[in-house]
């Protein structure tokens, strides 16, 4: 298949068909996945093409659709299950963390869990509560569980291929407001490993480090330094569980300083744990102390609100100023 | 179960029979339902409880009301005054009937499309707009009305309910608790847990299913393969399906649920068997999921014409009555229309507003930066 442009929810709808082509074994799962293709479509035409049996709508229950999926594990199969929304993964998160995150261990090796459950995250959308949330660093959070989330198209549809063939369970957070975003996917290509950062910008005076929604907004910010003169580094972190620290380290010994961006509340966040393991990496190449834009400490408002609550352009070119003030 | 024998062909049969008792032999009865789609009564006026003009007037008056406001608040989500709204069209017996039975010390948990059901309660529409125009996660104060904040995580109201309902027990209250949830939502683990709980505490809770025969693209077989009603008999109390599109037989069968449980029966579950006429929400596109004949033989059953017929037919309402309603109708709408386009926004701060009830110092301090942050653009001593 040649290269093409593709938005990231087709990106990720190729990735799907391609693995349900590959493995008789993978199947399909989630609210509303067979005949309407998902509500954002990234299942679109996959039920129509390989049948109720491999790509099934479930019952409106979301605990059922991990814990089935569990089982189906169990039986061989390689179940990718949609949640169909941030808020709603909650139901199900006692089958996440309690099993579907510790079978490998408990059975010392001899179960595994290729079982990818993919939820749509993030805000900016204006949609009601619950449907904008990035509970990602409760994920990470959690031993055995892999975390990772893709911010183009082409990572978009690489990533999930790898992630259906791990033989891990892996939490794949797509950034819901980044859908259709364009960008160019080339089947032929070879992947960058899964849990791989990858420096998005080239820079020298300071290092933004991003993930899924986040890295379009700090590749913008690095644009708007630019004109001031200032040179900024962007890394696309990827991976959350496991954290690619070797790479951050390494652009943090160039730049000698790091703001980690996302959305979800910095609070116990992605970045306090990234801001601690570089702390302690790069202590001597740290120029100022490691910065955080994320949301509040507060629920999700509600949308009109959202653009006070989200990390924006002013808000990370800020933490630029006062990182480089130091 | 009886001991099988030792006598092995007389054995295998006792075992059948002993399994065979189990079985359910019984009939699938029909939905109870008073008004037939043509206007028509099923039973005579002296059988029905509450009929009258007084009744079937109001119920007619609110589901029209119900149903204007849902077309306003549509068009008002058209004209991107809205964020989204999930429409109730084709729901208004189910919801009007059920609640025009419930005392005004009943308190009713709602989910996310039981505009109508807030209507009667006296929650402002405006307010039940203002959660869809995204400016509040909330909207109105439930202890005024009785009728709980909207909960969109589908099912987890149903608990709240039942948790209601033991607190009226152990107060001594004879009010109920209700649960308004869908076909989708009993799929939920929260549901079933709902029904354990109301079962083992006999709480005072009415669960009221609407089934609408659809969970956004999936048809109620996708959730279900036996009538969603039975399901009260496994877990110990009663379950009747009635006729949601007919209000008079919602109506009646509501107040007697409402009776069994302040007569200290226990739960009761209502499957009110209605129809989703429009899509999911408005950003939903049912033509990619649904046959349209199935939406035409639901037409056929409107909830609204069904009674108007009677009311015409049987002269309980004169051609006034409808041209009044009419009108209430139209100034309902422009009274929602004109809130709409004027609503402020919440104020930035906001945000931070009432995130715990007895403060936190995090988001204290978080709150004193934002607003340091917000004044820096407005301050002319920045740099
Ligand atoms: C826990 C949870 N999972 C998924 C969703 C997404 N969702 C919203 S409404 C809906 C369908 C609900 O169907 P039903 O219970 O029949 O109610 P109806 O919308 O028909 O009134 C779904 C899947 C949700 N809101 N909450
Ligand atoms: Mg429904």
């Amino acid at each position: 298949m040649p290269a093409q442009t593709m938005t990231l929810a087709k990106a990720l709808n190729l990735s799907l068909r391609t693995a349900l082509e590959d493995d008789p074994d993978v199947l399909v799962m989630g609210e509303d996945v067979g005949r309407l293709g998902g509500v954002f479509r990234v299942t679109d035409g996959l039920q129509k093409d390989f049948g109720e049996d491999r790509v099934m709508d479930s019952p409106l229950a979301e605990s059922g659709i991990v814990g089935t999926a569990v089982g189906l594990a169990l039986g061989g199969h390689r179940p990718v299950v949609e949640i169909q929304f941030d808020g709603f993964v909650f139901p199900a998160y006692d089958q996440i963390v309690t099993q579907l995150a510790k079978l490998h261990a408990r059975s010392g090796g001899a179960l595994r869990m290729p079982v990818v459950v993919r939820i749509p995250y993030g805000g900016g959308i204006g949609a009601v509560e619950h449907h904008s949330e990035s509970p990602e660093a409760l994920f990470a959070h959690v031993p055995g569980l892999k975390v990772v989330s893709p911010a183009t198209p082409s990572d978009a549809y690489w990533m999930l291929g790898q992630a259906v063939r791990s033989d891990d369970p892996v939490i794949f957070f797509e950034p819901k407001r980044r859908y259709w975003d364009t960008g160019e996917v080339d089947p032929g290509a070879t992947p960058p490993p899964l849990h791989r950062a990858r420096v998005v910008r080239a820079g020298t005076d300071l290092t933004l480090a991003g993930y899924g929604p986040t890295v379009k907004l700090c590749r913008e910010a690095a644009e708007a330094a630019a004109e001031d003169g200032r040179s900024v580094e962007v890394l696309d972190l990827r991976s959350l569980s496991p954290v690619d620290f070797d790479t951050v380290q390494a652009s943090v010994e160039r730049t000698h300083r790091l703001v980690v961006v996302h959305e979800a509340p910095v609070f116990f966040g992605a970045g306090a744990e990234i801001a601690a393991r570089i702390t302690t990496r790069c202590f001597y190449a740290l120029e100022a102390p490691v910065l955080r834009v994320g949301g509040h400490h507060t629920p999700y408002p509600p949308a009109r609100l959202e653009g006070h609550y989200l990390p924006d352009l002013d808000r990370v070119l800020a933490a630029v100023d006062d990182s480089l003030a130091y | 179960m009886t001991a099988p024998t030792a006598d092995h062909a007389s054995g295998a049969t006792a075992l059948t029979d002993a399994l065979n008792a189990f079985a359910d032999h019984r009939p699938e009865p029909q939905a109870v339902q008073l008004l037939r789609p043509d206007g028509t009564l099923t039973l005579p006026p002296e059988h029905i409880p509450g009929y009258g003009s007084e009744l079937l007037r109001a119920l007619y008056r609110d589901m029209r009301m119900a149903r204007e406001l849902d077309t306003e608040a549509t068009a008002l989500q058209r004209q991107g005054e809205l964020g989204l709204w999930p429409p109730l069209l084709g729901q208004e017996a189910a919801q009007i009937g059920s609640a025009h039975a419930l005392r005004p010390d009943d308190h009713v948990f709602p989910s996310y499309r039981e505009h109508g059901v807030a209507w009667c309660r006296g929650v402002d529409p405006v307010d039940v707009v203002r959660l869809f125009r995204g400016v509040t996660n909330g909207g109105w104060d439930p202890r005024g009305s009785g009728f709980h904040l909207y909960t969109l995580v589908v099912g987890a109201h149903v608990l709240h309910a039942t948790g209601y309902a033991m607190s009226l027990a152990k107060r001594g209250s004879d009010a109920v608790a209700v649960a308004y949830f869908g076909d989708g939502a009993s799929s939920e683990g929260d549901v079933a847990e709902a029904f354990t709980f109301a079962a083992v505490h006999d709480a005072p809770v009415l669960f009221l299913c609407q089934n609408n025969q659809w969970a956004i693209s999936e048809p109620v077989t996708r959730q279900t393969s036996s009538p969603l009603y039975r399901r009260a008999q496994g877990f110990g109390f009663p379950g009747v399906r009635v006729d949601g599109n007919d209000a008079l037989a919602v109506h009646a069968v509501t107040r007697h649920a409402l009776d069994h449980i302040r007569g200290g029966g226990g739960p009761f579950f209502v499957e009110a068997f209605t129809y989703r006429m429009g899509a999911h929400t408005t950003s939903d596109d049912p033509t990619r999921y649904r046959p349209p004949a199935e939406l035409e033989q639901w037409r056929a059953r409107d909830p609204l014409a069904r009674l108007r017929a009677h009311l015409s037919a049987t002269g309980l309402a004169e051609p006034a009555f409808f041209e009044e309603t009419e009108e209430r109708a139209t100034e309902l709408a422009h009274r929602v229309r004109h809130a709409v386009r004027t609503m402020p926004d919440p104020a930035p701060a906001g945000v931070f507003d009432h995130v715990h009830a007895e403060g936190h110092a995090l988001v204290d301090e978080e709150r004193r930066r934002f607003e340091e942050y917000e004044r820096s653009f407005t301050d002319p001593e920045r740099p």
